[in-house]
């Protein structure tokens, strides 16, 4: 066992674990695939820190060099901006690291203090994906630190918005645990004290029966006024806006209880009602907590702040200065450089343009741009460094406007729920049996029956298992799409999901695969030859080019002489002392007679023409099955911000021709859902990029496709694992179930209610039968809704 | 019987105490992540001189 582990450490990188090349570094008898592994293995081999390598085979990420620039953490202003804590000794910072990963990530994060002294104390949170770092600041400063991070593998990604936000989501969070804990406490103690009462009394005990009753009316005291405080004002809230929902039959369930419980107590005439009273609100507060759980490592409101940069470098007298992005001016000069995103719209003043905006439009081909032109804000610059006049402020910019739209600007309609709808009726019905009740009494002159009667009707109907059906399905159903890497927002977004009627898809990123899309060969080459290609492509940084080495799948062999790029056209080289070219039909040097569709590279060798390499699009998997089963009963849509070369294969996957667009600017997906929803049909949107991010946004029910969840995804309602794709009918299903699941125990709550009601609409309902049926009701609600749930999701193939 | 109130007494003062301590280690963020530290306890303190490969596998 241990010798065929061995043998597999053999062919691949030792930190990282991809394949090696053909001519591997060497560094301590290990091989290792590039310079930055064996970079970082120095590094941490230097600070006795190998222990990494323990406790996990390969547990490096891959270290292409990005050329990443910190700059801007010198800057006072930026930086304040993002740390947590700093005074004139030590800074305290929360950073995001997406290539957290295994346990050696955990450990080598939390032994940094060995990498560098200055850095006192770090802790990673993993789930999070979260470094808690406190550092000197005399020693160290925050660009150094992230440099280091950077240097051993763990590049901190740094935005503004979100880690703002993550801050504020913890107080909230406490606090209704807080309150749970309470509850509970008040719960448990109660049901104690209740016993002797429930078991019988001896008449020498009796003293006890006030002493108990007291006690329990101080444990009702902080759960109705802290724990279930929430009831009452949401209760209130809604009525005075005339909308009745579960949580007025709550509050007035709770109101009694208290009443006529503190009644009893004082006026010794009957035990209360405090053990079912504290029941109630400690499984309530339960479910709501079951509803609240979020998934701590995924956005669902991020715009196009979290996917720009934090600064910008600018040009000042000839000197170079990183500025925070909101103070970008129009008439500043701004520097980017390779692999930097343009962040406002501005005029190409120096170097070469070759800007990919594959994010923000669709657009799936890299743009050059020439002196003098407009580059919009959101493409990344491909090749080099280039210098920049800004035209607009960032706000202002081309895609950036589109923030500005009114569908931004306004909460989306809150999604309206089963039990929203259900528990008006049922509020209704619950006031007309109690008032009915209470005047029958009335009628046959027992005042006191009419009293009890009343209000034993708004406690045993007090729909607590009502209210905990949704959040348990729901809860189930998110941990089933959980498991299937299939991310909700909230709860409420399944029963929105089971409602959709519409689909619309994105076409780049979203329905095509961008790592699996291929090439296809055009005419006759041999094995040898396209070892000589894939070696030559390697030196280029063209996106084709890369996409052709990852295609071709052949590892380094020969070396490269003459090597000369032409950008945007094509590449040569000797390799094996053959001339070869490749490139586009003007550098090749050939005609291809009729235009061909879609990207070509073209091949010629020692002068003679082989063919072409096309590059075609790949769909994701399953998605010809995937528009095949949404179709029946649903309409399909696409837009694409792409040109139409595709149309013809698309159309085998989406039939309608006329319901296919491209060319479609970000605004005009918006306006085209906006559309179909005046027609009355529930959108829902898949999208990926920036320019899908208004049409999520407008639509129904947004959700955001990507290949790694850590990655930038727009607002949106969901996010959807890329490789979960092809399973989305299933999701719909099970959503549909969910639903289903709902009604069914709102059935079955209804006649637990039915029983207790008999009882009460007579009068007789004791307080021992409400402290069996409350509980009885809840547990039957909980166990059912989980058992169908997961039954419903193993019918559906997501278990 | 007497006695019954003062042991009454004392475990409702032992719940609080507990209750209590709960809030304290919600509020000193002890429950905010509940899953690192089960990893955190499987290093070791010091790395040893000679590198031994562990015999699990932990990836």
């Amino acid at each position: 066992m241990l010798q065929i582990k061995e043998l597999q450490l053999d062919t691949v990188c030792f930190h990282c674990g991809e394949a090696l090349p053909a001519f591997p570094l060497l560094r301590d008898n290990r091989k290792f695939c590039c310079v930055g592994c064996v970079g970082v293995y120095s590094i941490l081999h230097e600070h006795n820190l190998s222990d990494y390598y323990v406790y996990n085979d390969v547990p490096g990420q891959t270290q292409k060099s990005k050329g990443l620039n910190f700059d801007y953490l010198n800057e006072p202003e930026i930086a304040a901006g993002l740390v947590d804590y700093q005074d004139d000794q030590i800074t305290i910072i929360t950073l995001y690291i997406p290539a957290i990963h295994c346990s050696s990530c955990i450990w080598l994060l939390e032994t940094l203090h060995k990498i560098n002294p200055a850095i006192t104390q770090s802790r990673v949170d993993f789930l999070k994906k979260q470094v808690y770092l406190t550092f000197k600041n005399q020693e160290l400063s925050l660009k150094v630190l992230a440099e280091t991070l950077v240097n051993i593998g763990y590049e901190p990604l740094i935005s503004l918005q979100d880690v703002v936000k993550e801050q504020q989501k913890h107080s909230t969070d406490r606090s209704l645990i807080t309150k749970i804990a309470v509850a509970g406490f008040c719960f448990g103690n109660t049901m104690l004290l209740y016993f002797p009462e429930y078991f019988g009394l001896s008449s020498f005990e009796q003293d006890f029966k006030t002493f108990f009753g007291w006690l329990n009316l101080a444990f009702a005291f902080p759960v109705v006024f802290y724990s279930g405080r929430e009831y009452f004002s949401s209760a209130w809230v809604n009525l005075k806006n005339g909308v009745l929902n579960l949580d007025f039959p709550l509050a007035l369930g709770i109101a009694v209880m208290f009443i006529r419980s503190i009644v009893e107590i004082v006026s010794n005439s009957g035990p209360g009602w405090v053990d079912t009273l504290c029941g109630l609100i400690f499984f309530l507060l339960v479910g709501k907590w079951m509803q609240q759980r979020t998934y701590h490592h995924l956005s669902f409101e991020r715009d196009y702040r979290s996917y720009f940069p934090v600064a910008v470098t600018i040009l000042e007298d000839g000197a170079e200065r990183p500025i925070p992005l909101d103070q970008l001016k129009k008439g500043q000069r701004m520097l980017i450089r390779s692999n930097e995103i343009v962040p406002a719209d501005a005029i190409l003043l120096k170097g070469n343009a070759e800007v990919d905006f594959s994010f923000v439009t669709g657009e799936s081909k890299p743009v050059q741009k020439v002196l003098g032109e407009i580059v919009y804000a959101g493409g990344r610059q491909l090749d080099g460094a280039i210098e920049l006049e800004v035209i607009k402020a960032v706000s202002q910019s081309h895609l950036t406007k589109l923030w500005n739209n009114e569908t931004f600007s306004i909460e989306k309609n809150t999604i309206m729920t089963f039990s929203a709808t259900a528990s008006r009726y049922f509020s209704i019905m619950l006031l007309a049996v109690a008032l009915g009740s209470g005047l029958f009494w009335m009628f046959h002159a027992e005042p006191t029956r009419a009293l009890a009667s009343f209000s034993a009707v708004l406690i045993i109907a007090c729909p607590c298992a009502l209210a905990l059906a949704s959040p348990f399905t729901l809860a189930a159903v998110l941990s089933v799409f959980d498991k299937n890497k299939f991310y909700l927002k909230n709860t409420a977004v399944i029963e929105q999901l089971a409602r959709i009627d519409t689909f619309v898809f994105d076409k780049t990123g979203t329905i095509s695969n961008p790592e699996g899309s291929g090439f296809s060969f055009q005419g006759d080459i041999s094995q040898e030859q396209l070892q000589w290609i894939s070696d030559l492509s390697r030196n280029s940084g063209h996106p084709l080019s890369r996409e052709l080495v990852k295609w071709l799948k052949l590892s380094e062999r020969y070396p490269v002489n003459n090597y000369r790029e032409m950008v945007g056209r094509g590449l040569s080289g000797l390799v094996q002392n053959h001339d070869i070219r490749i490139g586009n039909a003007a550098f090749t040097g050939i005609n291809p007679g009729k235009q061909i569709a879609g990207s070509t590279v073209h091949v010629v060798i020692d002068e003679q023409y082989l063919g072409y390499f096309l590059f075609k699009q790949q769909w994701r998997e399953g998605l010809k099955g995937l528009t095949l089963s949404l179709r029946k009963g649903s309409n399909l849509h696409l837009l694409s911000g792409d040109q139409d070369h595709d149309r013809m294969e698309l159309l085998t996957i989406f039939p309608e021709g006329n319901q296919m667009h491209f060319k479609q600017s970000p605004q005009q997906k918006l306006d085209y859902i906006k559309s179909l929803q005046e027609k009355g049909q529930q959108v829902l949107m898949f999208g990926d990029g920036l320019n899908d991010a208004g049409a999520l946004k407008q639509s129904d029910l947004g959700v955001a496709v990507t290949d790694n969840i850590n990655n930038f995804t727009p607002g949106c309602e969901a996010i959807l694992d890329g490789a979960s794709f092809n399973k989305v009918p299933a999701f719909i299903q099970q959503a549909k179930d969910g639903v289903k699941v709902i009604h069914m125990s709102f059935a079955i709550s209804l006649i637990y209610n039915i029983v207790g009601l008999s009882f009460a609409v007579q009068g007789l309902l004791s307080p021992l039968i409400a402290a069996i049926l409350m509980p009885a009701s809840t547990a039957t609600i909980i166990l059912f809704t989980s058992i169908t749930t997961r039954l419903y999701a193993r019918k559906n193939n997501l278990l | 019987m007497n006695m019954i109130y003062m042991l009454i007494g004392i475990s409702i003062l032992l719940a609080l105490i507990f209750l209590a301590a709960f809030f304290w280690a919600s509020k000193s963020g002890q429950h905010d992540d509940t899953y690192t530290p089960g990893l955190r306890i499987l290093f070791d303190d010091e790395v040893k001189p000679s590198n031994k490969k562990s015999d699990e596998d932990h990836t």
